[in-house]
């Protein structure tokens, strides 16, 4: 008798190769080629060429794959967790904010800071984005922004018109030029200008803005918006700071730095001295309005802490908010909190697509099972006639598919007018049969059916008819023959089945769309509705990444329950 | 209980049709023997299979009837019929251990947990596998997995175990020690056996009677030892063991002889078996064993002329390919002993032969 476990490759006693075998047999713990080298390496010398000409063969589909779905994916599902915006919209006030206590309408240099951000804000046109943003957290953000950029333009004007009054030279982009800009970049610029006009349209960039040196101790607000002034009118006005009066908050800027800073003049030489200086000398007896009263003049909302607890929240350039507004719970300023009442809709919903895909999985195996087994056992003539049937509908348009259970299932449909006409129901009593859950399930199961019905055939294909036959040889009934014997055997198909259908339907969304209604649809309905509708992608992307990870769960559970091993295609 | 022929098994005039324009199995006529050995033998499509299916109770006859112990069995389920049965591919269970697979046919008759135990060690130690009733089938040879098989249709208890060329997968080595062990577990245990197969080896080593089919018929019901020496139609003749054919027509019939002119010229006693009268073609048929070579034979006895084409040494024997009367493929086989002649090519010789084993059959 033959011992399963004894391998006929084990060579016992002495036999014509010994002698080579000795030699070759372990040379310091690890076996040897002929000539000596590792075996390991030999094989893997001889491997090489053979892996690289597999690379080289999967490599164009790799390569597309990657840029054409991951890539995008990734991409996608990064959004859930990116928030730049608000640091990169608002840096100034986000460092102000740090300070505040999250209790009352924050205090003057946050109004301040906001003025500065918004003023450059509202150049780049950023500040309705900003406000989109922060929507999707606290309503009213959005229209909040953008009156407050439509009155941000005239912030600092008051300043400006005082300066001008004190001396006309205030209004000259010389004036600021000869006062902030750096020498180099001086001559730079004059290079550059006399270039520029000799070669027309096709003329370099405009050398880059660099401060004086030593302004921006003396005088650090304005060098600061100056900066931003001279960033925003290079890049994107395509102009230059010295054919353009700053903006107000320019001047306002320097008013704050003067009344801060009245020996800021010291620094400077010259006529620049004498300018700041007169300056300096004048400012405490200019008018101006704070920025908090600007702005609570503009819009009074700013007087409520929430929209500032918002942008606090959101300060940092990633956040889990899309994530915690996906799971319905909403980042405060206090922290996380859950949302109101009537916004709770996505644990519903996730709810509600699990549990709908879980039965239309169910109802594909009730359905599936027994047309599988008897396309496996049929005849081969009949059995082609089945399987047309069976492929039949991944020859039709899906939505022709759906639409012809809109007509099928409406309540004025053929399914109603027959129940009607043969009594069953009463013309009063026609049943809901679309726009509602049962519509999703009907639909899906009947789209979905093939996706069991090919797996379950395709292993029961391989299910040898002796099995079945030697069951009741030895005095099963078929019920137990069936039971005991052929079913524990296309369980394989099953879980292929299941795990094709459910993880098919989870993220399902026409069908759902077109007959589901209000109660019927699924979370890819929303996160459709987030992409195309609302524009809110950061949360579309976590509502999807959210999704990805509950089927890799179910996966993993799968296969820690029944193990993926015993998942069979055939 | 055996009815009135004292049959165990009896087919009664069986037709089977598949398709209702051809017979696959013609009019069968066949009674088995309590504690028989039954092999059907015959190349594949003759039938033999269908048969077997048909006692099993997976096909139904289309004409007939079939009896078990004289009880018609022709409209009981498989499940109920009591038959065990090995097929060709083993048919274990894969995902139940091998003690689980042999636990089954006793389950399903609700045989109580002690006994059952008792019946499954007991069926393991026949086929010398006490030790792998944990295992699962896949971890087993194809031998191990074959023995499993018999261990599962035997520990029922069943008195009549149907074979579907059970060992037609395994190496020859493993096939002879398991034809050995089989027949002997038959006889010990006293069940009959109906056994499958198309290897005629298999079935003279192991039956007490061969059924030979062929075209849905059965070409010969005999003991191996009549149906190797004694075929009665030149099917039979050719299908068992080598058999050199001449064809000739029959010259003179004298009782329990005959002489044939062959064909290819020159005369030949032999036995007629199934020829009639003077006139008649037919093809006699002759062991290569029991060819002589130079024969010493009666004076009055016929011998033709051959020619030695090829000489081959195969160990215990040496065959030799002769030229005889106008055919290339004339075999004959001699013993490697002590003196034998090795014959050259090229060499001419003359044959001859008992008239007893040369018989002359039906074209």
């Amino acid at each position: 008798m033959t011992d399963a476990t004894h391998g006929p490759d084990a060579v016992t006693g002495v036999t014509p190769d010994t002698g080579l075998r000795i030699a070759e047999e372990r040379h310091n713990g690890e076996m040897v080629a002929a000539d000596g080298t590792p075996l390991k390496r030999s094989l893997n010398r001889a491997l090489r060429r053979e892996k690289l000409r597999a690379l080289a063969l999967i490599a164009p589909l790799f390569l597309f794959i990657v840029v054409t779905f991951i890539a995008p994916i990734a991409d996608m599902l990064f959004r859930s967790v990116e928030n730049q915006i608000v640091s990169e919209t608002l840096p100034r006030s986000v460092i102000a904010l740090e300070a505040w206590d999250g209790e009352d309408t924050p205090e003057e240099p946050v109004f301040a800071a906001l003025a500065q951000d918004l003023a450059i804000a509202v150049e780049l046109k950023n500040h309705t984005r900003l406000g989109s943003r922060l929507n999707y957290e606290t309503t009213a953000a959005s229209s909040l922004f953008r009156r407050t950029g439509r009155a941000a333009d005239d912030i600092g004007e008051e300043a400006a018109d005082q300066f001008v009054e004190l001396d006309p030279a205030w209004e000259e982009p010389a004036t600021w030029i000869g006062l902030m800009a750096s020498e180099d970049w001086i001559a730079d610029q004059a290079e550059w200008a006399a270039e520029a006009e000799a070669a027309g349209r096709d003329a370099p960039p405009e050398p880059r803005f660099a401060l004086r040196d030593g302004v921006a101790e003396a005088l650090p607000r304005t060098a600061d918006m100056y900066g931003a002034f001279a960033r925003v009118i290079r890049a994107e006005d395509a102009d230059s700071p010295t054919e353009e009066d700053p903006w107000p908050i320019v001047y306002r800027a320097l008013h704050d730095d003067l009344v801060a800073n009245p020996d800021a003049a010291a620094s400077f030489e010259g006529a620049n001295a004498q300018l700041l200086g007169v300056a300096a000398g004048a400012v405490p007896s200019f008018e101006v309005t704070g920025f908090r009263d600007t702005f609570l003049d503009i819009d009074e909302d700013w007087a409520d802490p929430t929209i500032w607890g918002t942008i606090k929240a959101f300060s940092s350039p990633y956040t889990a908010g899309y994530f915690l507004s996906a799971v319905d719970l909403q980042l405060t300023a206090d922290g996380v909190a859950k949302q109101p009442e009537d916004r709770q809709i996505y644990g519903l919903l996730f709810g509600r697509t699990l549990f709908m895909s879980l039965t239309i999985m169910g109802c594909c195996v009730l359905l599936g099972y027994p047309v599988a087994f008897l396309l496996a056992n049929l005849p081969m003539r009949s059995a082609n006639v089945l399987m047309i049937l069976v492929l039949l509908p991944f020859w039709t348009s899906l939505l022709v598919r759906t639409s012809a259970w809109k007509v099928l299932l409406q309540q004025q449909g053929v399914i109603n007018d027959l129940l009607v006409w043969s009594g069953i129901v009463t013309n009063a009593g026609r049943l809901a049969l679309i726009n509602n859950q049962t519509g999703t399930i009907i639909a899906m199961t009947h789209i979905l059916l093939p996706f069991m019905i090919l797996p379950l055939y395709s292993v029961m294909k391989t299910i040898p008819p002796s099995y079945v036959r030697a069951a009741k040889s030895l005095g099963a009934t078929n019920f137990t023959a069936f039971r005991r014997v052929y079913f524990p055997q296309s369980v394989p198909g099953i879980g292929a089945g299941c795990i094709l259908v459910f993880i098919l339907s989870i993220g399902y969304y026409i069908t759902p769309e077109l007959v589901g209604g209000t109660t019927g649809t699924f979370i890819s309905n929303r996160i459709a509705y987030h992409i195309s509708q609302s524009l809110n992608w950061g949360l579309a992307a976590a509502l999807g990444s959210i999704l990805l990870a509950v089927v890799l769960m179910l996966y993993w559970l799968y296969d820690r329950i029944v193990g993926i091993d015993n998942v069979s295609l055939g | 209980m055996l009815d009135e022929t004292g049959a165990f098994v009896e087919f009664d005039h069986v037709q089977k049709s598949y398709d209702g324009e051809t017979l696959v199995v013609k009019d069968l006529n066949l009674a088995i023997g309590k504690g028989e050995f039954l092999t059907m033998l015959g190349p594949s499509g003759s039938g033999k299979t269908t048969c077997l299916m048909m006692l099993a109770g997976f096909e139904t006859a289309t004409h007939g009837e079939i009896r078990l112990q004289g009880r018609g069995i022709n409209g009981i389920p498989p499940h109920k019929r009591g038959i065990g049965m090995v097929f060709q591919n083993y048919a274990l269970f894969p995902h139940m251990t091998v003690a689980e697979n042999l636990a089954f046919p006793l389950e399903v008759r609700k045989v109580g947990k002690a006994e059952r135990e008792a019946k499954i060690q007991r069926a393991l130690g026949m086929v010398q596998m006490e030790a792998f009733g944990g295992r699962r089938p896949a971890q087993l040879s194809g031998g191990q997995q074959q023995r499993i098989a018999l261990a599962r249709a035997l520990v029922f208890e069943p008195e009549l175990v149907l074979m579907d060329e059970p060992l037609g997968a395994l190496d020859k080595q493993l096939r002879e020690t398991l034809q050995f062990e089989i027949t002997n577990l038959a006889h010990e245990l006293g069940i009959t056996v109906v056994y499958v197969t198309h290897d005629q080896t298999e079935a003279l080593t192991m039956s007490d009677r061969v059924a030979v089919f062929d075209d849905g018929r059965i070409q010969q019901l005999a003991t191996p030892d009549d149906l190797y020496e004694r075929p009665e139609n030149s099917f039979v003749a050719q299908f068992i063991g080598e058999n050199n054919t001449l064809r000739g027509k029959v010259a003179a019939i004298d009782g329990g002889t005959c002489v044939v002119a062959l064909d290819g010229g020159g005369e030949i006693d032999a036995v007629p078996v199934n020829v009639a009268k003077v006139g008649d073609p037919t093809l006699v048929s002759i062991r290569p064993e029991r060819v002589e070579i130079d024969p010493q034979l009666g004076p009055d006895a016929h011998t033709l002329d051959a020619e030695v084409l090829e000489f081959i040494y195969m160990g215990d024997v040496f065959r030799t390919r002769l030229r005889v009367a106008g055919r290339d493929d004339f075999i004959v086989k001699t013993r490697n002993r002590a003196g034998q002649t090795r014959l050259v090519p090229g060499e001419k010789v003359r044959l001859g032969w008992l008239p007893a084993d040369c018989r002359a059959l039906n074209v």
